[in-house]
């Protein structure tokens, strides 16, 4: 029974008509919940009693930053699953979310620097939390042009996912860069094993933030899914009823 | 699962493994030089030629911070050690006694030349009315 199942939705047709179905729910959804937490972020929290105002770049820093590794994450899996099963889907996923996460390491980087202008009183620094986000973004550049300069699309794809697996331990690097070295970012804010060390007023509207974001981006990924597939699938009979 | 896949399975694992060795030896080798900032017990721990240029974190030590006109003078500590700092300039308006702070200089006579001076805030937000004073 599952197996059927994950062989039928491994199939790039069954993906698409699934994922066009669930589209328009997941993009109004998303928005609606992305802009009232933002709205509920800057317009109904109190100052921070440090920061002032200048903290209320939290609802786009956070998510972007959170979502920016998720995302690496998440083409790691795939590639994993790629290199074992042979899943072609998967890594036309893993293709398909290297731009998104590009796009949403830069939010990170710029938001960061804009709020690093009136906290730190500098917009740039080369500390290990900055240097290892930097080494995402570019990890996220350097994996499309590698995919993009083969020939040969299975060559492509098996370098592509091995390089994607190679570079994921920069994932806890990020993670616990402030942690292991001294570093003028501040340590993680949210963490499982302790209580949060913000509080619950701004807490809410900056999870309704990162599950609106989260979304938006997965809109993102689906789209750019559909390009991908079109690409490679092209010669496909199937393919000509969406086009 | 089928035996060849488990064999790529493996393999999947062992580029895994290699590359986060890999990464832990780099780290290692590179040891305390992607600190961002020296505290001020490492600066009495270690010897620092004068007029090398170096950062300095630490808390601004609460009644240590004279001003006068665009000058200031203030103490980095630890709670282990401190540095006294002298500095030239604009401050960011997040510099104050008792917070975290990063300071770019020069080191001269235990004294450090400020070239500039960053905040560093702590990972805690919450609104004034319940700030108790820490």
């Amino acid at each position: 029974m599952i197996k059927k199942f994950i062989h039928q939705f491994a199939s790039p047709k069954t993906y698409m008509f699934q994922v066009n179905r669930a589209y328009p729910y997941i993009f109004y959804f998303s928005v609606i919940i992305y802009s009232l937490s933002v709205f509920w972020g800057l317009f109904l929290t109190p100052e921070d009693f440090v920061q002032g105002n200048s903290y209320r770049i939290i609802y786009l820093h956070v998510p972007a930053s959170f979502i920016s590794q998720s995302l690496y994450l998440a083409m790691a899996i795939a590639s994993a699953v790629y290199l074992i099963w042979k899943v072609k889907l998967s890594v036309y996923l893993v293709r398909s979310i290297a731009p998104i996460g590009a796009i949403t390491t830069f939010i990170a980087l710029i938001s960061g620097s804009i709020w690093g202008i009136p906290t730190w009183g500098t917009w740039w620094v080369w500390d290990a939390r900055i240097v290892s986000t930097l080494i995402l973004f570019i990890m996220y550049l350097g994996l499309i042009s590698l995919h993009d300069s083969f020939n040969n699309f299975e060559k492509a794809d098996k370098f592509l996912s091995i390089l994607v697996i190679v570079g994921s331990v920069n994932i806890p690097i990020i993670k616990m860069s402030v942690e292991w070295w001294s570093t003028l970012h501040q340590p993680a804010s949210i963490t499982l094993s302790e209580k949060p060390a913000i509080d619950l007023v701004m807490l809410y509207p900056l999870f309704g933030s990162i599950i609106g974001f989260a979304g938006i981006v997965t809109c993102l990924v689906i789209l750019s899914s559909k390009f991908q597939i079109f690409r490679r699938e092209k010669n496909k009979s199937w393919v000509n009823d969406y086009v | 699962m089928k035996p060849i896949r488990k064999k790529r399975l493996m393999s999947v694992l062992l580029i895994l493994i290699t590359s986060a060795l890999g990464s832990y030896l780099i780290i290692k080798a590179l040891d305390s030089n992607l600190d961002f900032f020296y505290t001020p017990s490492e600066l009495t721990d270690q010897e620092i030629p004068n007029n090398k240029r170096i950062k300095v974190g630490g808390m601004v030590l609460e009644g240590s911070v004279l001003r006068e006109k665009t000058k200031i003078e203030f103490v980095i500590t630890d709670y282990k050690g401190s540095i006294e700092v002298v500095f030239d300039g604009v401050v960011p308006d997040l510099f104050k006694e008792g917070s975290g702070v990063v300071v770019l200089g020069y080191l001269n006579e235990k004294t450090l030349y400020a070239e500039e001076v960053l905040a560093k805030h702590d990972e805690n937000y919450m609104p004034p009315s319940i700030d108790i004073g820490n």
